[in-house]
């Protein structure tokens, strides 16, 4: 008989949201080479970091914001029906997996037009495509992680209510963190510098 | 009398399978003392090397090859395991009265993600092993080496997460689990210090998975942010690889400053000395340990200016290791100490600690430092602190807890001989290594000027000893599993909780959940 360490699924919640705030102290710190890198890159190549930007597709990076941010209303949805132990759970999973889905897409056609620049560019506007690359890809490897959970949750979906929700708040919390990243991403790349002189 | 978490299964895949703390921490035991004694494989060949002037063992490109895989196997896949995931697996819950780790599959998860990133590094040593040194140092990792640092760096990379994963477990641990009454300043000070150490893990590992997996992407495609050629800067892996492996030092010497502080006030019949202070200073170190990687790069030309502040903070973090290293020692005085193996093993902790430290002074003055940079003095000075300090208190450990891991007693004169078999194999292995780098040979080559070989004679010599002294307990503990007295809930007469259920203890750590109402050293004086 497994030996389960907790007295009570109150005591398991509270476990389960200092575990994911931990995680995520982690996380942050995995990102930050990469944030490091970006500033330093600016620092000592302002006029490629410029040039890079021109290069972006602006209007699809911005669709692409708002879209993160609905699925992030929708997975806080989603939250509060867990707790409030409504069938409209699944629906709003549905629509946080479909928007991920929808952010994922837009981001792959952006990088198959990106990549015919990129072979044009050389010196350091490579390194502002490098870390564009390096940084976006690895927030759309959280993504897809995220999107594979959100699924999970669906297929479980009559297992959580009032009692017990913890696995939808930890994902949200999740959820969540990935969006802010994107928050810093947007700017980073798509806006700082492009609209001056 | 029963086999407690024990006698729960004996078949291979009850082990592989389990959830309890307890089992996990022996499969960490025996995958990281396979490791210990791999990377100690390869420091022997080193030391059979430099017994002779000329490079007549091993070419110059076989010996880069054995430094490289002593350093990455003993720091990854030893040192950082070593009393966290061991020990801090196995004690955690019981010092402070839980029944289990917070997430226990996340706990074997860890375990399995360890196996893999060794599985990893195994395959780069298999297909002809690695030369960059452990460091990993740009440009030459990643544009001239044409070894499998890529192979070596996804392992080192997939251990990373197995230590954070341990540390995240450990963190929720303490602060979701205590027993009723086990208030925070009631915790022993082996939970602080493995607290303090989750942080550092959680905090710190993260940072060099990143930094190395843009290496690993620099080798691949040939664009990046570290190669001078592509418009990018090899300090800034310097500051990026230190950031992670100077507060990775504190990962290895913090939970042996646990042990210590468990081992000493035991033995010597006494509460801890200041023990308010001894938390203050874990977290102290822990803290400003993040703020001195900077003292590894005096000569690699980072500002004059952040070199004297790198330099100036580095001697602050030795207060509170001071703090520390005073306050055992007052922990002695006028006690009842009685000399076991584990009391060994923890004075001799404290004394190689010390001159670890004190020599860390010496490297961390900024003129001093230009002389010593990449000499044996640095070599000396970090063995000191990673294996006279961590692995003396590991062995400690596990001779104090032995009796509680296995519920059996290991034979204590065999173990005395071991520790000071140890300590002085240790000794004379080392410090010539000092004297050597303060003459000026250089570490990292296979031959040197014949003016140097009485050291490395002496050197070498001790390396033997000491591989009998490794190898001792690994006899010795052996046949105590099978042939040892069997062991009584508290042999030592301590007071810790985990000493309150039986040797071995039940899966579910305790019959009736403890309730605590003193703090954790109440020993009552031998008159």
């Amino acid at each position: 008989m497994p030996t389960t360490p907790f007295d009570s699924t109150l005591e398991r919640r509270e476990a389960d949201l200092l575990g994911i705030w931990a995680f995520l102290v982690t996380e942050v710190l995995f990102f930050g080479p990469l944030f490091f890198g970006y500033v330093h890159g600016r620092l000592t190549h302002p006029e490629a970091f410029t040039a890079g930007s021109h290069h972006m597709h602006v209007v699809l990076g911005t669709l692409n914001t708002a879209i993160l941010m609905t699925s992030s209303l929708t997975m806080a949805l989603g939250v509060a029906a867990a707790r409030g132990g409504r069938k409209s759970l699944r629906t709003w999973l549905v629509l946080t997996a479909l928007l991920g889905l929808a952010f994922l897409g837009i981001k792959a056609s952006e990088y198959w037009m990106e990549s015919s620049e990129v072979a044009q560019a050389s010196g350091a506007e490579l390194t502002f495509y490098f870390l564009y690359f390096a940084m976006t890809g690895l927030h759309a490897v959280h993504l897809t992680i995220g999107i594979g959970i959100v699924a999970w949750l669906w297929r479980h979906a009559s297992r959580y209510g009032a009692a017990y929700h913890s696995p939808v708040e930890v994902t949200g919390i999740y959820w969540h963190f990935v969006d802010v990243v994107w928050v810093f991403l947007y700017p980073m790349f798509y806006l700082l510098q492009r609209y001056s002189a | 009398m029963t086999w407690g978490y024990l006698g729960e299964g004996y078949t291979l895949r009850s082990w592989l399978t389990t959830h309890d703390h307890k089992r996990i921490a022996v499969l960490y035991m025996v995958a990281i003392t396979a490791f210990f004694f791999l990377g100690g494989a390869a420091a022997a060949l080193m030391r059979m090397e430099l017994a002779t002037p000329a490079g007549d063992l091993v070419s110059a490109n076989t010996y880069n090859k054995l430094f490289t895989i002593h350093g990455v196997v003993m720091v990854w896949f030893f040192l950082i395991p070593s009393i966290p995931s061991v020990l801090g697996n196995f004690l955690v819950p019981l010092m402070i009265g839980a029944r289990d780790m917070a997430f226990p599959r996340l706990n074997l998860a860890s375990w399995y993600i360890y196996v893999l990133g060794g599985l990893f590094t195994a395959a780069a040593l298999i297909a002809g092993g690695v030369d960059t040194g452990w460091t990993f140092y740009t440009p030459y990792s990643t544009r001239f080496s044409d070894t499998n640092v890529v192979l070596v760096i996804v392992g080192v990379f997939i251990v990373g997460f197995s230590s954070i994963l341990t540390g995240l477990n450990i963190i929720v641990t303490v602060h979701k689990l205590r027993a009723p009454g086990l208030t925070w300043f009631r915790l022993p000070l082996f939970i602080w210090a493995n607290y303090a150490t989750s942080l550092i893990l959680l905090l710190a590992t993260p940072v060099l998975a990143m930094t190395l997996t843009l290496v690993a992407l620099e080798r691949l495609f040939n664009v990046g942010i570290f190669d001078p050629a592509l418009g990018g800067d090899p300090l800034l892996f310097q500051h990026l690889f230190w950031f992670y492996s100077h507060p990775a030092v504190y990962i290895m010497v913090l939970p042996a400053m646990g042990v210590a502080s468990e081992i000493i006030p035991c033995f010597a019949r006494r509460t801890v000395f200041g023990y308010r202070f001894m938390a203050y200073a874990i977290l102290g170190i822990a803290s400003i340990g993040f703020l001195v990687w900077g003292h590894h790069m005096f000569v690699s030309g980072q500002s004059m200016y952040a070199g004297m502040v790198f330099s100036m903070l580095s001697f602050l973090v030795a207060i509170p290791s001071a703090i520390k290293v005073f306050n055992w020692t007052a922990t002695l005085y006028k006690g009842s100490i009685y000399f076991s193996a584990p009391m060994l093993y923890a004075l001799g902790f404290v004394g190689l600690f010390t001159i670890g430290g004190m020599t860390g002074l010496i490297l961390a003055s900024l003129a001093l430092d230009v002389h010593l940079t990449d000499t044996y003095f640095v070599i000396a000075h970090f063995h000191y602190i990673m294996v006279g300090g961590s692995v003396m208190a590991y062995l400690g450990a596990i001779h104090f807890w032995w009796p509680k891991i296995s519920g059996r007693m290991y034979p204590e004169t065999m173990g005395r001989i071991a520790a000071l078999t140890i300590f002085f194999g240790f000794n004379l292995t080392f410090f010539p290594q000092y004297l050597l780098g303060w003459l000026g040979m250089p570490r990292r080559y296979h031959e040197y000027p014949p003016e140097f070989q009485v050291l490395n004679l002496f050197s070498s010599a001790g390396a033997a000893v000491l591989a009998i002294g490794y190898l001792l307990p690994l006899a010795y503990l052996g046949w105590s599993l099978f042939y040892g007295k069997r062991a009584p809930a508290n042999p030592w007469q301590a007071t810790g909780l985990e000493w309150q259920t039986g040797s071995p203890p039940p899966q579910h750590n305790f019959d009736a959940e403890p309730v605590v109402t003193r703090g954790p050293y109440a020993y009552d004086p031998v008159r």
